[in-house]
């Protein structure tokens, strides 16, 4: 049987255009032949694809006959959503309005900056170690030959041929062996510290202990030029001070050791920090680390900051949580014994003789890091 | 016109019917009726008039298909109905055309249609493979196909169109016919 036969056969049996004779002889082929059946689904699908494939094409026919009597340019310009006026305008001009917005923005800025608005007028607890950079040692060189100076008086004065150090902060020894106290954010993150003596020596140092908490660093000169400073002449207050005593300190805020008098005006620090006092003593960035003592010559506190834009309200570390600090101390972290002095040789002299004996003990702090 | 057009629209129920009973006018009205809101969507969604007819004349067919086999259920509006397929149908060919930014604007509340959408895709590349291997087929094939088997009209009426003399020959060269349109037909890949 050719193909073509039973193509019709099929056709036939499909439409039912067979005898019952000729079906029934046909179905029997169909159970026994599986081609046979296979084709016949075959064809049945393919032709019903035909069909819907015919169907479909003049459903389409309809569709687009109807589509052409709609007026859709008119349809369409109803539909569209026209922006708002903003948005149409925007997107006109938009450049021109960059332009000017930018502009705009600028004057206002630069305004602001040239009338000294954009300074924030809080007043916030600032530490008192010094940054010394170049741009800022330069720029200070040029305000000076100007003559216009206005603040910053605890920038360095004179150009220092050696690298002065990235920070400064002021140190006093703690005992005659060489260990030194100074503030925690002077020595932080340092990679190596000098300290320098009145006489200009300067000695390498380590940190051997810290509290961050409390501001606190202990460092121990570790260098071979370094000979026993002799008896340290103050002793450590251990209990508090009381308010209106009149303190100073000392320590080194620019390239000479400088002075600061003052009195304890009140028992505790920044926002009511308890572990500090607040003095009113003129200190700048690089007083940070100085000793605050009292008329006597009682160290009674660490000077580690103060308060920008409020007159008088300086910051120290009490004594009490040095002397804490120094018997937190690990034993294997000390080389050499830290024996606190417990003998005053100031009490009794006059200030500028308790300076000129101070002299010898405090230390500028100088800090290098990358 | 719009105004018109919303004022004409036909009840759900009416164009089931109409469209059950094959009538021109039903199904004139439904386009019309619905035609605007698809415009709407489609002009605003990154398309022009003709994509949007394109989707719309997609949509509607779903749509009678889905009427004239039967399965439709009146569960929600034909309106919110249509407008799903479109957006579904226009999400589709914007991603295809990489034109889709992510998100559509809306002008109505919508339903899943992902399984009719994805049916009706697949039937239309069917389709478009039998009207390519009609195509291939050539003439006179292709009309001795289309009169036979989607017009169907007689054996006689074909041999009489391309002047067969024997109806033999005729219905030899239809089985050919077929034969090959088969052929092309699944030899697409």
């Amino acid at each position: 049987m050719s193909d073509n036969q039973l193509t019709e056969l099929i056709e036939r049996y499909l439409d039912g255009s067979m005898t019952a004779e000729e079906r029934t002889q046909f179905e029997l082929l169909r159970k026994n032949d599986v081609t046979v059946e296979s084709r016949v689904t075959e064809h049945k699908q393919f032709m019903g694809l035909l069909k819907q494939y015919g169907e479909r094409l003049e459903l389409q026919k309809r569709l687009d006959a109807i589509h052409d009597e709609i007026d859709v340019h008119a349809l369409k310009e109803e539909v569209t959503i026209h922006p708002v006026w903003v948005v149409r305008m925007w997107r006109h001009h938009h450049s021109k309005i960059s332009v000017a917005a930018s502009i705009a923005i600028f004057a206002i800025l630069s305004t602001l900056f040239f009338t000294g608005k954009l300074n924030s007028h809080d007043s916030r607890f600032v530490e008192l170690r010094d940054e010394v950079s170049r741009l800022k040692i330069s720029n200070d060189q040029l305000k000076q030959t100007v003559n216009t100076r206005l603040i910053n008086g605890a920038k360095t004065t004179k150009p220092k041929p050696v690298n002065p150090g990235n920070f400064r902060g002021t140190g006093f020894a703690l005992s005659s062996n060489g260990y030194i106290v100074t503030n925690y954010h002077v020595v932080n993150g340092a990679d190596s510290i000098y300290v320098q003596n009145a006489a200009g020596e300067s000695f390498h140092s380590k940190v051997i202990y810290t509290e961050p908490q409390n501001d606190i660093a202990i460092l121990e000169i570790n260098d071979s030029t370094f000979k026993n400073l002799g008896a340290v002449p103050y002793n450590f207050k251990k209990s508090s001070t009381d308010l209106g005593e009149n303190v100073f300190t000392f320590g080194y805020p620019g390239g000479e050791v400088v002075f600061g008098p003052g009195a304890l005006t009140s028992a505790t620090g920044y926002q009511g920090d308890t572990t500090e006092y607040q003095v009113s003593i003129p200190v700048n960035p690089g007083n940070s680390g100085g000793p605050l003592l009292d008329d006597k010559g009682n160290i009674i506190g660490i000077i580690n900051g103060k308060q920008t834009r409020v007159a008088g309200a300086a910051f120290a570390v009490k004594s009490a949580y040095l002397l804490k600090a120094i018997q937190n101390i690990p034993a294997d972290s000390l080389s050499k014994s830290l024996t606190l002095n417990n003998r005053n040789t100031l009490a009794g002299l006059s200030r500028p003789q308790q300076l000129k004996k101070l002299k010898n003990y405090v230390f500028m702090v100088k800090v290098y890091n990358q | 016109m719009n105004k018109e057009l919303k004022a004409s629209a036909p009840t759900d129920s009416e164009i089931v019917l109409g469209i059950l009973n094959n009538s021109e006018i039903v199904l004139k009205r439904l386009y019309t009726a619905y035609f605007p809101m698809i415009l709407q969507l489609i002009i605003n969604n990154n398309g022009n008039e003709d994509d949007a007819k394109d989707i719309y004349q997609e949509a509607i067919i779903v749509l009678y298909n889905k009427i004239k086999s039967g399965e439709f259920e009146l569960s929600s509006k034909l309106k919110t109905y249509i407008y799903s397929v479109c957006r579904r149908l226009w999400l589709k060919r914007l991603s295809q055309m990489n034109r889709y930014g992510g998100d559509i604007r809306d002008f109505e509340e919508y339903l899943p249609v992902e399984d009719e959408v994805d049916n009706h895709n697949e039937r239309d590349t069917q389709f478009s493979k039998m009207e390519n291997a009609l195509q291939l087929l050539g003439e006179p094939c292709k009309t001795i196909m289309e009169d036979f088997y989607i017009h169907n009209r007689s054996m006689q009426d074909i041999c009489e169109r391309f002047g067969y003399t024997n109806a033999d020959n005729a219905k030899t060269q239809k089985y050919k016919c077929l034969q090959r349109l088969k052929k092309l037909f699944f030899q697409q890949k």
